[in-house]
């Protein structure tokens, strides 16, 4: 590790890979170029640009190597792939997605309805798994998008996307998937999934933050948001942001190695699972949040009843344990997530839960002095709480879970 | 992250009187789990002094903070003096908190305002009559704390409403209560101040002064923007006789230039019963 933190925050953001920062730095300082001049100075530059485009290629299982759109991560390529396809076909009004959807689709889905524009919001139970046959039943004549997340980035719960997109193609309805969530840790085979569109983010896999990809299947149609020179095949016009291509390219190939490697795979899963069974088994006053076996395997969201997250994360800081919350405070808004909310969390336990996300790089160490570290944090704030009976060892709420 | 003061820091790192007095004199609750914080006060009284004072919280770091300060501040007072401590103090005895953390002061203030009520005797059963209407279902939030929190902390916008007291800050669909509850606050301010101008007669002096200034500082520049202008010919008690120079002089709409833009001037910034008369 870089740093003393122990990180356990890599669904919000990843370390750069040190492989990613080495292939990155002559691209400042010495290789400068813009990949789009006409001397070898740039032009040279433009031959690892379309490398790095071939390895997220290679990742996404995409058959043609222009299909990679570079962005500045996924909320505009989200943004890219809805307003674009919306734009094209400007007669239809019908959004399909889902109630847990990162806020880049969410937000923009709000703002469409004010613009005129319906949109269903596929619901999920009570393990976050979404309802398939409403989404199916959704569609209408007039639906122009359906738009789905591949994992939740607060549960990790992967949704049936390979389902969703046979059922789209045979309707020929376009089909966008925020993968953002998905990818490094499980394999993402766009043609497995048959998608039309699909959304990474660098950052979220150990390359740095501001470059993204939006994958567009082969005569996909869609209107750019920006307007300017041609790069990109004027889909996506501005002068290249190079190290971040260069960065998401090697980043890409790391992907492909880990995932590769069985055994690092199943180290990742191992940790979290030592981490989640722990806490489950240590405090009563613990569940796991989202279904146990459909998820990726860095991610585990555990709600603590009778106390609250925010504080579970200062408490946390405080021993150097890096979290985060799903929960109101923490998160500037006041209701608890909108994904705990959705899955139908009670109160007692959404405003205290709290998601732990590994990485590749996380260590047996780590877990274990997370492990040791949380009873004392649980305890202490168990003690404070007015919903929590310290001599009987059990919380003493009624009638109030309900809503 | 927040910006916690180190003093935030310090009582929800070491929060002091954390726990119940078993032979308390008064218990209160306020807030709930549902809402994402709640508070517990258990005070002992000797002599109409607060003897000891106690809590327990369920919210985040600057709720247990906040908690932890109106304790140690309560600690030692008599009841009328506590009585006197608004969400303002707590405010101020932690440093100051974020904008979107003032609602745990003010759940403070709400528990000990309910403590000193149920101590005086006066019943807290019939509190939401008392309260008057739940205008926030989602929080439970009362029309008189809001309205309250609004005079006490002179907020004037839904957003610093939602900060203090959470109200609007889930579903959204109280915001246009709280939008008319601000605006009949603001207005009851601004009849208070008309009311105090109106008290006092203005004297002749002192109303040529404003009027002139007011020509001057505020009329004369807007009218010199659309290629006007504006010259003052006289001032009799409260009749203001103008003249209307340049461009405007030749307009046809001179006249209402002259009552809306003049005499509105007039009314906002020297008295409401000011005339003005067009000298051609
Ligand atoms: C599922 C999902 N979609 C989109 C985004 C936004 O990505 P970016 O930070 O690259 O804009 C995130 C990141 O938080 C995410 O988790
Ligand atoms: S009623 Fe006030 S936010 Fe829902």
């Amino acid at each position: 590790m870089e740093s003393n933190v122990i990180y356990l925050d890599n669904n919000a953001t990843t370390m750069v890979a040190p492989e990613v920062l080495q292939a990155m730095m002559p691209f400042f300082m010495e290789r400068y170029g813009n990949p789009s001049s006409m001397h070898d100075f740039g032009g040279d530059v433009a031959r690892d640009v379309e490398n790095a485009r071939h390895s997220v290629a290679q990742m996404l299982g995409a058959d043609y190597d222009y299909e990679i759109v570079f962005t500045s991560g996924a909320t505009e390529s989200d943004n890219m792939a809805i307003l674009g396809t919306l734009q094209y076909y400007r007669d239809k009004k019908h959004i399909i997605t889902t109630k847990v959807e990162h806020p880049a689709v969410l937000n923009l889905c709000r703002q469409l309805e004010r613009e005129g524009y319906s949109v269903t919001y596929v619901p999920v139970d009570r393990e976050g798994n979404l309802d398939l046959d409403f989404l199916f039943d959704s569609v209408t004549q007039d639906t122009a998008i359906v738009s789905v997340m591949y994992a939740n980035n607060e549960t990790g719960v992967i949704f049936p996307v390979e389902e969703i997109g046979a059922f789209c193609k045979k309707r020929g309805i376009p089909f966008h998937v925020d993968a953002v969530q998905a990818i490094g840790k499980i394999p993402v085979d766009v043609n497995k999934i048959q998608c039309d569109l699909l959304a990474i983010s660098g950052h979220k896999f150990h390359a740095p933050k501001g470059i993204g990809v939006l994958y567009v299947r082969r005569g996909t149609r869609m209107r750019p948001l920006l307007y300017g020179g041609h790069q990109e095949k004027a889909r996506r016009p501005g002068t290249h942001n190079v190290p971040g291509i260069i960065g998401i390219g090697k980043a890409a190939e790391l992907v492909m190695q880990h995932l590769a490697n069985k055994d690092e795979v199943e180290r990742i899963k191992r940790l979290r699972d030592k981490l989640e069974d722990g806490l489950l088994s240590q405090f009563a006053n613990a569940h796991r949040n989202g279904n146990r076996d459909r998820r990726v395997d860095n991610t585990s969201n555990i709600g603590f009843e009778f106390i609250e997250g925010e504080a579970i994360l200062l408490y946390l800081n405080e021993k150097g344990i890096a979290a985060s919350s799903g929960s109101a405070c923490s998160s500037g808004s006041l209701e608890p997530s909108h994904v705990l909310r959705a899955m139908g969390v009670p109160f007692t336990s959404a405003h205290g839960s709290i998601r732990f996300s590994l990485s590749r790089y996380t260590t047996e160490e780590e877990i274990d002095y997370t492990l040791n570290i949380m009873p004392e944090v649980v305890n202490q704030l168990l003690e404070i709480s007015p919903y929590w009976d310290s001599k009987n060892k059990k919380g003493k709420l009624i009638g109030e879970l309900a809503r | 992250m927040w910006e916690y003061t180190d003093k935030v820091k310090e009582l929800y790192k070491n929060p002091k009187n954390v726990g119940e007095i078993p032979d308390a004199d008064v218990v209160v609750e306020v807030g709930s789990i549902v809402c994402g914080d709640a508070l517990t006060l258990y005070l002992k009284l000797d002599n109409g002094k607060i003897v000891d004072a106690k809590f327990k919280t369920f919210g985040c770091g600057s709720a247990i903070a906040s908690s932890s300060a109106l304790t140690e501040m309560i600690k030692g007072k008599t009841v009328e003096e506590a009585a006197k401590i608004t969400n303002k103090d707590i405010v101020e005895f932690l440093g100051g908190l974020p904008d979107q953390k003032m609602h745990c002061s003010v759940m403070g203030q709400e528990a000990l305002e309910k403590a000193i009520k149920k101590i005086k005797g006066q019943s807290v059963e019939d509190e939401h009559e008392d309260e008057g209407a739940i205008v926030c279902q989602c929080f439970g939030v009362s029309e008189n704390l809001i309205r309250r929190v609004i005079n006490e902390n002179n907020l004037t916008t839904v957003e610093e409403v939602t900060n203090y007291t959470k109200a609007g800050g889930a579903c959204g669909s109280c915001i246009p209560k709280i939008e008319d509850i601000i605006k009949e606050e603001l207005n009851k301010v601004k009849e208070k101040q008309d009311a105090e101008v109106a008290a006092k007669p203005m004297s002749n002096l002192k109303r040529m002064q404003l009027v002139e200034e007011t020509i001057q500082n505020v009329i004369r520049p807007v009218l010199l923007r659309d290629g006007g202008d504006i010259e003052l010919i006289d001032i009799d008690g409260k009749k203001v006789y103008v003249a209307l120079r340049g461009h405007c002089a030749n307009c046809v709409i001179s006249d209402v230039t002259m009552k809306n833009l003049v005499q509105e001037k007039l009314h906002e910034y020297v008295e409401h019963d000011i005339q003005v008369i067009e000298v051609k």
